[in-house]
């Protein structure tokens, strides 16, 4: 029996020719990560080994992105804590503010992802980095110290659903449109345990930002991780951004899967995820919720193709009088291309506010938190209860074009009902 | 190992931002997380809840974040276990690591009711529901991670490792 690309690039970090579905094994791991929420915590319990050095440090990210710029003194000892073991094991890879980003949008433009790799973090979307042909997973932050240390994780070798994606998208739909209606019908643990592979020539059409955009969402599903086989633009990216080593792996045709799904991407609509579930998907046109905020933003959304999309149908436009229209470039490089390109005028026209990169709203930690009985349309990836603010608030999770269009309507729209 | 208390019943989906919301995850102090355990999914939950008590959940438990601020938040409420029908895997992972009794059994999950008097035994995989006089067999865990838990948790294996 052949092996999936899962399968294979596991197999290869745990020194075995073969591993299968259930499997536990101990892989090594080439990259691991962690923020100023999870990373506190692994310091900690690194520290209580008692040993005076890290397996690799050029191998550790600690990415300081969830409530900075510090929002209160508690987050700044947090990110201290980050800065000062940061400092003390010599980690090549830590990013303070002014050159922060996103976490899962910063790491792959510095080039520190790579296809076949293997990554762990201390952060359940690390398995945005599926997108380049690697196995990416979120762990906790034990996971995180016992790695710091080790330079190794144990795993239960996932089964693995197939889904295939075929057909030209719609006008306005994009990436994250396929993933929410993909969760729309698996549902929240749709996925639980497996690996998602996609696959198909919608997919193969896709950016890099939509893939990083549609594998950032597995664990949306349940999922263990979600992976894209390596092509010409996985190539041609990695290339632009580091001159280091990688491998590619690719499922063999007899791979086993549990499952195969398919889907036919020209009846994908424009679509939202209603509270308090990523499952509750319904298409834009049918919502026509009025709103009092929109995010766009963050790990899910926040790169320069999203910005682009927000731009085009904001030009000319202002933000409706009763909504506050928040664009969070995800690292510094976007931000200044959007500078660059004219983006950020169009948005300040728009009387939008341009924060700089944060998670910041997205998990209800900052720069944007609801008010009790508030309605946002975030194009991030979470809108359970509470999720970026009060209890009695609510989110409703769309891609870029819906959110800058609903922006401008003061309510949920399907872009095309602007004209 | 033994837990013995009352059940608390939720139903499926519970996410770590209800069950640890992250306007409080400027700390990582067990104490300060125990005081917000579960506030979103009932906000009177640490008020009602005894140390020993049990929570009892449906499907896909802890889904949503990596956030290990979770289990540490309702092992530090003195929570003595969760029963769930079943868990998203980062929070299983987590409970594991740090030691927090967790356990999957849909029978129980469904039969459970809300103030049952539950008693688990970890070793046999045995739920008793005392009030109801019943008993739900549970999943084992695979020998590895029975290694990890017996052995007090990851840190704990890895410290041992490292002595040797």
């Amino acid at each position: 029996m052949g092996m999936t690309i899962t399968e294979k690039i596991l197999a290869a970090h745990a020194g075995e020719e073969f591993v299968e579905p259930g499997e536990l094994i101990e892989a090594r791991v080439d990259l691991l990560l962690g923020n100023d929420i999870t990373a506190p915590i692994a310091i900690k319990e690194f520290k209580e080994l008692g040993i005076n050095t890290v397996f690799d440090n050029e191998k550790i990210a600690l990415i300081p992105d969830h409530f900075t710029p510090n929002k209160d003194i508690k987050s700044a000892e947090q990110v201290k804590m980050l800065r000062d073991f940061a400092h003390k094991f010599s980690i090549t890879h830590f990013y303070d503010v002014g050159r922060v980003g996103v976490e899962h949008a910063l790491l792959p433009e510095l080039g520190l992802v790579r296809p076949g790799m293997c990554i762990i973090g201390a952060d359940s979307h690390t398995c945005t980095y599926g997108a380049f042909g690697a196995f990416s997973t979120g762990v906790g932050s034990t996971d995180m110290a016992a790695a710091m240390a080790t330079g190794k994780a144990w795993f239960k070798v996932p089964e693995s659903i197939k889904f295939i994606v075929h057909g030209t998208l719609q006008p306005y739909v994009s990436a994250k449109d396929i993933i929410l209606h993909i969760i729309g019908d698996v549902g929240v643990d749709g996925a639980l345990y497996r690996s998602m592979e996609f696959v198909g020539d919608t997919i193969a059409e896709l950016s890099m930002e939509g893939r990083m955009t549609m594998a950032n969402m597995a664990i949306e599903a349940g999922a263990k991780n979600g992976i894209f086989a390596p092509d010409g633009k996985t190539v041609e990216y990695i290339k632009s951004r580091t001159n280091l080593p990688y491998t590619l792996y690719y499922s063999d045709d007899n791979a086993h899967y549990a499952e195969v799904r398919e889907y036919d991407a020209t009846t994908i609509e424009p679509t939202v995820a209603f509270p308090h579930l990523p499952e509750n998907t319904k298409p834009a046109r049918e919502a026509h919720i009025p709103i009092d905020q929109v995010v766009i933003g963050s790990c899910t959304n926040g790169r320069i193709e999203d910005l682009r999309i927000a731009a085009k149908i904001l030009k000319g436009h202002k933000v409706h009088k009763h909504v506050r229209l928040l664009i969070i470039p995800a690292t510094q490089e976007v931000y200044k291309k959007a500078l660059q390109e004219g983006l950020i005028d169009i948005f300040i026209e728009a009387e939008a506010a341009v924060s700089l990169p944060t998670c910041g709203p997205c998990l209800g930690g900052h720069m944007g938190i609801l008010a009790e009985g508030e309605r946002c349309v975030a194009t991030t990836n979470r809108n359970f209860v509470g999720r970026m603010g009060h209890p009695k608030s609510e989110v409703y999770l769309a891609g870029p074009a819906v959110a800058a269009a609903s922006a401008i309507s003061g309510k949920i729209v399907h872009p095309d009902e602007l004209h | 190992m033994k837990a013995h208390g009352r059940a608390w019943k939720f139903g499926n989906d519970i996410n770590t931002d209800e069950i640890i919301p992250a306007r409080y995850l400027n700390t990582s102090d067990p104490g300060e997380l125990a005081l917000h355990c579960m506030e979103d999914a009932d906000p009177d939950f640490m008020k009602k809840a005894k140390a020993g008590d049990i929570i009892v959940a449906g499907k896909n438990f802890g889904c949503g974040s990596s956030r290990e601020h979770a289990p540490i938040s309702i092992k530090a409420a003195k929570i003595s276990c969760v029963i769930a029908h079943s868990f998203a895997r980062i929070f299983y992972r987590n409970s594991i690591n740090i030691g927090l009794p967790i356990i999957e059994s849909e029978e129980a999950s469904v039969d459970i009711e809300q103030g049952d008097e539950i008693a688990v035994d970890f070793d046999s995989g045995i739920i008793k529901n005392i009030t109801k006089n019943k008993e739900y067999a549970a999943k084992p865990f695979p020998p590895f991670m029975q290694d990890i838990i017996v052995k007090g948790g990851l840190m704990a294996k890895i410290k041992a490792e490292i002595a040797q």
